[in-house]
């Protein structure tokens, strides 16, 4: 080994410097795609769907439009897909569309505390970019407002080195989202809206973990949305351009909206102290606009009054009147202790919207058959400074009559975080865990040792909060806070006391049923019996069978 | 003469039980029909809890208590089956003057369906209960039991009919050959002559053997009876007739086991729980125990042939001290019982063959007859 150190060319400060250069954002992410949810030709298929309905979907809530959203599927060769979401969206200005399309970190929503479903504003430009890199194709995004007078039509692609829009096509045009309803003639056009289309290396395979799965889920936790679907395959993979024998397209399937009413709209708040970690902390006090730390810390952080903001500064030994940008650079971590070593006022908690109990109903109603329901919204609380709802629903359907329930199978566990369906590593989430820790003997269903009880249900587990905690960026499984299993456990346990007292009701009628066509199997022969020893006519057996029908309707020939 | 018996069982003719089935399915009809609630059967309860002994007529007697089986889940099969089976005793049997054994009765049910009995102890116990119910013994209702009626030997002329011509057939029981008379299951048509001493029933059909064998009834002028275990119906029947008609007094030989004691012995003299209903003309009260008694195992130097007395022995022993009516009455039966508890062990009718085949017919038989120190 020392050998051949010598021989090397021993490398220097400054020829090192000179590959020494920026990594720019996009091209980290080009290289960890798979933090973001493209690591496999199904799984970026599914990502780049779930990034484009949860902007549209928050879009149309934000503006207070009752969403209609369609996706279509179209494969053109044998790994390679046309995705295109259009949506009822309040559509985007002409020039924020490449920024927002084609520029990773740009967004709306990163900035504030606020419930919603994106939160960092990478999804869609990583999906754009994905399509780009695996395709070479543009982005294309039809949009109109519903003040204009045309659509834009814009192909856009993203300068990797640099994270910037490079436009390859602007064009006006006579658009309007258009979508078709299953089993209606006349299609629904809106003048307002938005279409994104990305060409992508993909793969379309059924099951737990596809767009089929996230829709229909989707549908569930979003009763106010109306969904259209569709999905067109390549015969043999073979490209449908250079093949005008392809079938005709396949029509589209709608998830009909239940409610007519839009979530009430989530709140904003200001960060809670308890919350904020030090580098937050820091970039907040650098940033403020207040003179002095005390207004730093009443202004800037929910829950903080003067007489709080005081005891801060006490226990920190600063003075309330520093300036904030010092205190920042020198003395940020004493403040830091101090923060979390005074009590505070939790955070208010009226910024978060639920479902509600009423909805998830109708969701689950409407996509799931089964013969009970029910569901819990749990009140507000917090962790780690940050306000969090957990609400739970559940479907249990008869034994046989649900073929996607089996009744000596596992039950299914839907997650969501702020209405975004979370399909991929359940088992490290924690409402799974939080599912599995219930005793659901105690409610009458079989359950193997600390795993999830067995039996044709469905549960889902809607977690809400201004920051959901996920384990990684691709934000699909809960961290375990216990604060959040706690929660979750309080609210399955309501369920489960809902459930076992309609198990118990359903074995009674099933009791009751069995009784009853018991002695139904006996009346005859008693009146056959009475038939014969008094020589009665048919008539009149007839009447001893119906009189003593009647006699078991009523009291069920119970003492 | 011996028909007109006054203490003969009543006689109800088969037109009068018919009526009464339909007297029970009338009310049950109307319950239905006309009153709109659940109609219900009464029966009385047949158990050694619902009987007394009478010690004046010497037999238990029936108390009143009922249950009554009101229409409902758990009844609904038990009561249509009682519907369908004396629907099938009324017109099968009752009208059509035929018989049909228990079995018969088993098999018969097959054809009802779902309401068929599964088992024939189902059928038995419903045939008890139908029995009791209308208060007609079953034989009247037309069923014939399927056990032996027991033997009978010795100096006794038995006068039958026949069946197709109504003549007389007299049959004496000295003169059967090797072989013994068997009791028909209905004896209420015989008449008796006879100028034996008493009638001795005995246990087991094996000492029976013996006894006819060595012509004992000459020897001792009695007639014997084989019960085979616990008197059948008729067997008892038969006894109480010739004990009544005849003026005969009754000695009862059975092992000296408290099987032996409450069950063969108390069921021929005071009858039982099971046919409580039906006891005063199913029982013998003038009979009297001529042995084994305990004590005869002190006196006649027994013990080496005596076996331990097992749980089953002592449960009943001590079962019949505590519940038996007819035991409660008797100090000398409760004596006799705390006897042969405290001395563990109990005896067999053979095992006065220690000293010889014969000594029982020669020696013990004899010697108890003289000293007449029965039990009651």
């Amino acid at each position: 080994m020392a050998k051949k150190r010598k021989t090397t060319t021993a490398e220097t400060a400054e020829s090192m410097a000179k590959r020494q250069r920026e990594i720019s954002v996009s091209e980290f992410f080009l290289k960890n795609r798979h933090l973001l949810g493209f690591d496999s030709p199904r799984k970026a298929l599914l990502t780049t769907v779930k990034e484009a309905v949860d902007n549209s979907l928050d879009a149309c809530e934000e503006a207070g439009i009752l969403p209609e959203i369609s996706v279509d599927l179209r494969q053109i060769s044998e790994k390679r897909f046309r995705v295109s979401i259009t949506d009822n969206g309040p559509g985007v200005v002409r020039a924020q569309i490449p920024k927002i399309f084609a520029k990773l970190l740009y967004g709306s929503k990163f900035h504030r505390l606020k419930m919603s479903r994106g939160q960092q504003g990478i999804g869609i430009s990583a999906a754009g970019m994905y399509g780009q890199l695996t395709t070479g194709q543009s982005t294309r995004i039809d949009s109109k407002t519903k003040g204009q007078k045309h659509a834009h039509r814009i192909a856009v692609q993203i300068d990797t080195k640099a994270n910037k829009p490079v436009i390859l096509a602007d064009d006006e045009e006579e658009w309007r989202p258009t979508f078709y309803p299953n089993g209606k003639v006349k299609p629904v056009t809106y003048t307002h809206g938005t279409c994104v289309t990305i060409e992508m290396e993909a793969a379309y395979i059924r099951g737990r973990l596809s767009v089929d799965e996230y829709l229909k889920q989707c549908a569930i936790v979003n009763p106010h949305l109306q969904l259209h679907y569709r999905v067109n395959l390549a015969k043999n993979g073979k490209a449908d351009e250079a093949d005008t024998s392809q079938p005709a397209d396949e029509p589209w399937q709608t998830f009909e909206r239940a409610v007519r009413v839009l979530p009430e709209p989530s709140g904003e708040i200001k960060p809670h102290p308890h919350g904020v970690e030090l580098g937050l902390l820091v970039q907040m006090l650098k940033d403020t606009h207040a003179r002095t730390l005390k207004s730093a810390l009443t202004q800037d952080f929910s829950r903080v009054s003067d007489r709080a903001a005081q005891q801060i500064c006490a226990q920190a030994g600063l003075n309330p009147r520093a300036n904030p940008t010092r205190i920042a650079h020198q003395e940020s971590e004493s403040l830091f202790r101090a923060i979390n070593e005074i009590k505070l006022l939790r955070p208010p908690t009226d910024c978060l919207s639920p479902i509600s109990e009423e909805q998830i109903m109708a969701g689950l109603k409407k996509e799931i058959q089964a013969d009970f329901y029910t569901a819990v919204t749990r009140p507000p609380t917090v962790y780690r400074g940050n306000p969090f709802q957990v609400e739970v629903g559940l479907a249990y359907a008869k034994p046989g009559e649900n073929k996607d329930l089996g009744a000596e199978e596992p039950i299914r566990v839907m997650r969501f975080a702020n209405r975004v369906p979370l399909l991929y590593m359940g088992g490290g989430c924690a409402i799974t865990r939080a599912v599995g820790q219930v005793n659901w003997k105690a409610y009458g269903l079989t359950q193997p040792r600390g795993s999830l009880p067995v039996g044709p249900m469905v549960i889902m587990a809607h977690m809400a909060s201004v920051w959901v905690p996920f384990t990684s960026e691709s934000k699909e499984a809960v961290a375990h806070y216990p604060e959040i299993i706690r929660e979750l456990t309080f609210a399955l346990q309501e369920c489960g006391r809902r459930l076992s007292v309609y198990l118990n009701r359903r074995k009674r009628a099933a009791e009751a049923e069995r009784k009853r066509s018991y002695i139904e199997l006996y009346i005859p022969h008693l009146a056959l019996g009475l038939k014969d020893i008094m020589d009665l006519s048919n008539r009149e057996e007839q009447k001893i069978v119906t009189k003593l029908r009647k006699m078991l309707e009523k009291t069920h020939l119970d003492v | 003469m011996a028909r007109k018996s006054p203490k003969a069982p009543e006689i109800i003719s088969k037109k009068g039980a018919s009526r009464k089935i339909v007297s029970v399915a009338e009310t049950i009809h109307q319950d239905i029909v006309k009153k709109a609630r659940k109609p219900s059967m009464k029966f009385p309860i047949r158990s050694l809890t619902n009987v007394k002994y009478d010690v004046k007529r010497g037999h238990f007697e029936i108390l009143g208590k009922h249950i009554t089986r009101t229409l409902s889940y758990n009844t609904v099969k038990g009561f249509a089956q009682s519907m369908r089976l004396l629907a099938t005793t009324k017109n099968d049997l009752l009208d059509r003057d035929d018989i049909a054994g228990k079995r018969e009765v088993y098999y018969n049910s097959k054809s009802w369906g779902e309401c068929r009995f599964e088992q024939q102890p189902e059928s038995d116990t419903l045939l008890d209960d139908i029995e009791a119910m209308l208060a007609i013994n079953r034989e009247q209702l037309g069923y014939i039991p399927e056990e032996r009626g027991g033997e009978v030997c010795g100096p006794i002329v038995v006068i039958d009919r026949d069946p197709a011509t109504g003549k007389d057939i007299r049959i004496d029981g000295t003169k059967l050959g090797t072989g013994a008379w068997s009791v028909p299951s209905r004896v209420e048509h015989l008449r008796f002559e006879s100028k034996a001493k008493f009638l001795l029933a005995v246990e087991t059909s094996s000492l029976f053997q013996r006894l006819v064998h060595h012509r004992y009834y000459e020897k001792a002028k009695c007639i014997l009876v084989s019960m085979s275990g616990v008197p059948t119906r008729a067997c008892r029947r038969f006894i109480r007739r010739v004990a009544d008609d005849l003026n005969m007094p009754v000695l009862a030989f059975t092992d000296g086991d408290p099987y032996g004691y409450c069950n063969i012995y108390r069921t021929l003299k005071a009858g039982s729980g099971q046919a409580a209903h039906i006891n005063r003309y199913f029982c013998v009260p003038t009979a009297q125990f001529l042995g084994v008694t305990p004590q005869d195992i002190i006196d006649y130097k027994l013990e080496d042939t005596t076996h331990p007395l097992e749980d089953v022995d002592i449960k009943r022993a001590r079962d019949a001290l505590k519940n038996d009516p007819f035991i409660k009455h008797h100090k000398e039966w409760q004596n006799a019982l705390e006897q042969m508890l405290k001395m563990g062990v109990r005896i067999e009718q053979q095992a006065f063959a220690k000293y010889g085949l014969n000594f029982v017919l020669d020696t013990y038989l004899p010697e108890k007859l003289k000293k007449k120190n029965f039990l009651p």
